[in-house]
This record gives structure tokens, sequence and C-alpha cells, in this order.
């Protein structure tokens, strides 16, 4: 990078973005107890792959985490929700119904809990791919961004 | 949001506090015509209103916003902006005009529609009365977990959790269909660059 004015703006993101990550994680899985959840976590952990191209250039964070690997998180995430559904359906439950995934007994929570994490981990995968795929499809339609465009 | 007597007044204060802030910053949205200066106030706008509905008591709704509206619409925002110009053309003659008297009659509406609404918090609301007493009650029998907002959200709701889910998969699959993919898009180049360098260093080393 020519001219490293922005120095402390690398030094403090590198501080940062990973504890964004940890907080982005803390959020998901912290969402039974707390305000949060899947989708507020994917997009805390989309800010952070957004957050280093920025930074770091969108080249660099590409070579890191591929737009084809976020294609296929995005995809990936549906298919766990649904396959969540499918599974229900296969233990003869109706679609979702997450009490049926183990056939407990009546007062049994189990299978909720599983339903609802096993979902959660859709829905992040499913908001964190689809955001990062955006922006790189915006953002790379441009090779580089030069300083006097801001 | 309950307590001691004074507590309503620093509400009040604090309401019109942070309702004032997002006025004056939708007021500046409105006459700027820098794109970058819009997008960061627009950024600011939802970090506000976050704080706001900090203050209702709706945490989730504020969690979402600052994460949505102020992380990563900027980001996208930036992201478009960098692709079209970076000022608004001012608008001439009617087209000022009109959009001005669509928000006035909106906005007079809306006042006029929250003339019905119960009071913030009133116990006998319909939203503390029906269905919302039945959700206290019943989420820890049935499912469990403390946080009834992700038992909503993720069991009672569950479908409707999965038709948003499948709107932002398919809102990633149609912008990637339409600007992602292809020899032009960055990540093609970023890939036949690598394949390159690649090529180039099993030559140097053969």
């Amino acid at each position: 990078m020519k001219g490293d004015h922005h120095v402390i703006l690398r030094v403090v993101a590198k501080a940062l973005i990973p504890i964004i990550a940890m907080y982005g994680f803390y959020v998901h899985f912290h969402g039974e107890y707390s305000p949060g959840g899947g989708f507020q976590a994917g997009v805390i952990l989309a800010v952070c792959v957004i957050l280093y191209s920025l930074i770091f250039g969108i080249a660099p964070t590409m070579r890191a985490i591929t737009p084809g690997f976020e294609r296929f998180i995005g995809g990936l995430g549906f298919i766990i929700y649904v396959g969540v559904g499918f599974w229900a359906l296969a233990m003869g439950g109706n679609f979702l119904e997450y009490d049926a995934l183990f056939r407990e007994e009546p007062g049994g929570h189990a299978g909720q809990h599983t339903g609802i994490i096993v979902i959660e981990i859709g829905v992040l995968f499913a908001v964190a791919g689809a955001m990062v795929t955006i922006f790189y499809a915006f953002a790379g339609r441009v090779s580089e961004i030069r300083d006097e465009d801001w | 949001m309950t307590g001691f007597e004074g507590a309503t007044l620093a509400i009040d204060l604090l309401n019109i506090t942070l309702l004032t802030i997002l006025f004056v910053v939708a007021i500046a949205i409105a006459r700027l015509r820098s794109l970058f200066a819009i997008v960061m106030l627009s950024g600011i706008y939802s970090l506000v209103s976050a704080t706001w509905f900090v203050a209702l008591d709706a945490v989730d709704v504020a969690f979402t916003e600052a994460a949505v509206g102020a992380g990563i619409s900027t980001a996208l925002f930036l992201g478009a902006m960098v692709l079209t110009s970076r000022t608004a053309k001012p608008e001439k003659g009617a087209t000022k005009i009109v959009p001005l008297l669509v928000v006035i009659a909106t906005g007079a509406v809306l006042i006029y529609a929250t003339i019905d609404l119960p009071g913030f918090g009133d116990p006998n609301s319909p939203a503390n009365t029906g269905v919302g007493v039945e959700f206290l009650e019943r989420t820890y029998p049935e499912i469990a977990i403390p946080n009834i907002v992700t038992a909503v959200l993720a069991s009672y709701r569950g479908f409707d959790t999965l038709g948003e889910v499948g709107v932002v998969f398919m809102a990633g699959l149609a912008v990637s269909l339409l600007l992602g993919f292809g020899e032009r898009s960055l990540g093609a180049t970023v890939r036949r660059e690598d394949r390159i360098n690649a090529i180039k260093d099993d030559e140097e080393e053969s």
C-alpha cells in the first residue's frame, strides 16, 4: 500500500477483528439466554470479513475467504434449516416439529433444544454467507478503491 | 420501565433527545448531496434509532438494527456508491415538492393512527393481555429456554424464520447471479492471478 497513512486504522482493526468475530460467536451461542441469535451473529461475522476487506483490500480477503466458499456457506445454511424440517418429517412428526426429533415423551426438551440450536446454525451460515456474497458482488466490480475516491 | 417517580421525566428527556437527533439527522440526509456523507449519516441514524429501541425495552430489535442497519447496510451502501457517482443531482421543480407532500400526508396518517394506540407499557393493552401472556406462560414448560424471543422465533414461528432465511439466501443468490460471477468479477481475477503465479512458481522450480 502506498503512503502508509492508514497505519492506525490497520493496527486497530487487526486487534479488533478477532474480538468482533468472538463477539459474533458469543451472540450466536448465547442467544438462548440473551438478545441475539443466528441472524445477528451472522451479520456480525459478515461485518468482520467486510471490515477486513475495507481496510486491507478486497483481493487479499478474497484469497483468504473465497467467494465460492461464501456462496457454499450461504446455501449450506438454508439446507441445514430445511434438513431439520425433513428430519422431523422422517421421525414421524410434522415439518419443523422439534418435539418429534428424538420421539421423546411429552415433557422432554432435548428435541426443542437441538432443533433450535441446529436451525440457528443454519441461520448463521445462510446470513453470513449471503451478506458477504452480496458485499463481494458489489465491491468486486471495481478493482481497487483509490484514496481520492473517498 | 417502571421505577420511582423521577424516572419518567428522565425517560421522557431521553426519548426527546434521541428523537431530536433522529430528526436532525433525517433533515441533514434529505438536504445533503454528497452520497458518502449520506451513507455515513444513515449509519448514524440506524445507531441512534437502535439506542432509542433500547430505551423502549426492545433489545432484540435494537440489536438487529445496530448490526444490520448500522453495520451491513452502511458497508453495502458504500460498495454500491463506489459503483456510481459520488454526488446526487439536485431535483428541480415539481419533483422537489411532491415527495414532501407525500411525506407530510403519510406522517399525518401515522400520527392520526397513534391516537388509537394503547399507552407505552400499558398492562391492559391487547399485546400484553392476549397472545403475549400466552407465550410468557407456555414457553418455559414447553421449550425450556429462557429467552422467549428466541423460542418464538425459532420454534413457534419456525416456518416464518425459514421463509426469512430463504429470502436472505435468495437475495445473496440474486445479487451474485447479477454481479458476482463471470470473468470480469474480482473473484475470477484473483483466481486467475493465483493460477498464473502457481504456474510461474512451478516453472521456476523445474
